[in-house]
């Protein structure tokens, strides 16, 4: 397992100028990654880029304290992207809930699946967690298929529209208005990214390094390791559920496919991709995928075969991903 | 039931088996409050089993553990810190990639905030000194800073013992914390030990008698998962069964 390398303490100082800024960055890593994601849509080659780095970087990144952090391999995190999504909508569309309470209402939802999946499966290791999760996910998939009436079925859940969206100074048309609507999507990624690390930063966040290092010696210390996973399981779900409210929101639509194990598979390729255990790894790994998956699918129809290829070179010879590589080549 | 019964621990008839293989049969043995006392016995006699029953790696097949007056038996690992039991393992167990300091201030966490997800770490800086206060005890001053797994095999058996002492345990439980060591290692940490032993009750699993008899005040000799004798260093030494099977394995 690789450890957090973005820490400040293990970014050794090598005397170069980069590892300083290297270093300076992750001192600052939550306003760095701010930072970044609101230059971002000027730097994206194409706009609609933007909003997905937001939505699927915070997606990995939920997913990231589980596998990066916890050291645990879930197979199942598309059922809390697609219990925040489909809850949010359910709630806009048949209750009529507006978006903000219904993202709120999406988030909670997720972190409820997570809580009940978490159970059942906690108590499995290794391969076998991340079947059981894969299991109980594809559960979550048909009992929401088969709640036509309110999820739409295998059309997916139409009309969550949000319209314009008043500030009282100004209004954002989120029809109409790209910028706007990354704007108001990055300032609830924004609270995630400060939550999240200060949960990784808290006492708590060295529990799940021991953890991950020594599941035995930290029992041993005095630590209810099964309980803490759960936790950490219903944390991570309660992050992915934003990702999927948001998500949501942004398209109107929710597809099923949101709760297909193929989502769950895009966590855990943007996750190994951008660097597991790392703080900037889920943005940079859903950057690195989406703008690959874009210009593959320009080129060839074989799209998949070529993206699993870059994947399996990843996963073979760069397992850190493209962060970790980085922070490892300018610690040397 | 009170804590001024003269045993802090006792074992009630401990059976463990291992599938059909019986790794403990029976075994009965009391461990007196405030003595060091070495459980000894020749390779595969179970020490490590009877170690592992008492300090809650897992239950026994059959029988009790009795720790001050209260039923242990089935008493889930991670609660053994909190009633004042630790313990370091036979095989090094450690936090590798983490820092000698931050091995020992987790173990010191354990005891106070398990789930705090708010506090920045960096406000634990009582924490971080007691766990400093720690290294010292145990002669690893000048290694704080380093990764556990970059420390000497010594050094991390003195590492874990720092660990174990964390929640001021009053039973500390140590398995052949000698293990692979070289003789001036050795040295070091029998003297530890004497020192620790002065504040509290202490467990030696050891395979090595010479070692022990020097320093126990009490001894338990575990023989093909059966207790063999029990006694005093002299009574053990003049134990003509207990030299049969240390002789008979050509060590002592
Ligand atoms: N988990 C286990 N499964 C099966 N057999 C075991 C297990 N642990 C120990 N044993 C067996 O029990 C016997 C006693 O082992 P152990 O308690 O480790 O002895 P000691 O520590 O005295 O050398 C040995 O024969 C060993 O092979
Ligand atoms: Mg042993």
């Amino acid at each position: 397992m690789n450890k957090p390398m973005d820490n400040v303490a293990e970014v050794q100082i090598s005397g170069r100028r980069l590892a300083g800024l290297v270093r300076l960055i992750a001192e600052h890593r939550v306003a760095a990654v701010i930072i970044f994601l609101m230059v971002f849509p000027f730097l994206a080659p194409y706009k609609a880029l933007a909003i997905d780095v937001l939505i699927y970087g915070l997606f990995a990144l939920g997913f990231n304290m589980v596998f990066g952090y916890l050291g645990v391999l879930s197979f199942g995190h598309a059922a809390f992207f697609g219990a925040g999504a489909y809850a949010t909508g359910i709630a806009m569309v048949h209750f009529g809930v507006p978006w903000m309470p219904a993202i709120f209402v999406g988030v909670l939802m997720s972190g409820l699946t997570a809580a009940i999946m978490g159970a059942m499966a906690i108590r499995t290791r290794g391969i076998y967690f991340a079947m059981v999760t894969l299991a109980l996910a594809q559960c979550v998939y048909y009992i929401i298929y088969h709640m036509e009436e309110y999820s739409g079925g295998e059309d997916g859940l139409t009309g969550v529209s949000v319209r314009t969206v008043d500030f009282g100074i100004a209004t954002v048309d989120m029809m109409q208005d790209p910028m706007g609507k990354y704007y108001i999507m990055l300032a609830f990624t924004a609270v995630a990214i400060f939550l999240f690390s200060r949960i990784l930063n808290s006492p708590f966040g060295a529990v799940l390094e021991a953890i991950r290092e020594n599941e035995n010696r930290a029992r041993a210390c005095g630590y209810n390791v099964l309980l803490t996973k759960w936790v950490t399981f219903v944390l991570s779900g309660l992050f992915c559920g934003l990702a999927g409210a948001l998500s949501a929101i942004h398209l109107s639509v929710v597809p099923i496919e949101y709760l297909h194990y193929h989502q769950s598979g895009l966590a855990v390729m943007m996750a190994l991709l951008g660097g597991m255990g790392t703080f900037f790894g889920p943005f940079i790994g859903a950057m690195a995928f989406l703008m690959l998956e874009d210009a593959i699918t320009l080129m060839t129809t074989h799209w998949q075969l070529f993206l699993g290829a870059i994947f399996m070179i990843f996963v073979l010879f760069f397992p850190r991903g493209i962060w970790g590589s980085f922070l490892h080549w300018i610690s040397r | 039931m009170t804590p001024t019964t003269t045993d802090i621990i006792r074992a009630e008839g401990v059976t463990k088996r291992f599938g059909k293989f019986t790794a403990l049969n029976n075994v009965s043995a009391s461990f007196p409050r405030g003595q060091l006392t070495a459980v000894i016995g020749p390779n595969g006699a179970g020490k490590s089993t009877f170690f592992n029953v008492i300090s809650g790696a897992f239950p026994p097949t059959a029988g009790r553990v009795i720790f001050d007056g209260h039923d242990i038996t089935g008493t889930p690992q991670y609660a053994f810190a909190r009633l004042g039991i630790a313990k370091s393992f036979q095989i090094t167990n450690v936090f590798p990639e983490l820092t000698a300091l931050e091995n020992v201030r987790i173990a010191i966490q354990a005891m106070h905030r398990r789930f705090d997800i708010w506090t920045p770490r960096s406000r634990l800086t009582e924490m971080r000194e007691q766990a400093a206060d720690l290294l010292d005890l145990v002669g690893l001053r000048q290694h704080r800073t380093r990764h556990a797994e970059n420390l000497a095999h010594g050094e991390q058996r003195a590492l874990e013992i720092a660990m174990a002492l964390a929640c001021d345990p009053r039973l500390l439980l140590l398995d052949e914390p000698t293990a692979g060591m070289s003789p001036e290692e050795t040295l070091v940490m029998m003297d530890l030990i004497t020192r620790l032993a002065d504040e509290r009750t202490v467990i030696l699993v050891e395979h090595k008698m010479k070692l022990v008899m020097g320093i126990s005040n009490h001894l338990i000799v575990l023989h093909h998962g059966e207790l063999l004798a029990e006694g005093t260093p002299d009574d053990i030494r003049d134990n003509d069964e207990v030299r049969r099977v240390y002789l008979g394995q050509g060590s002592h």
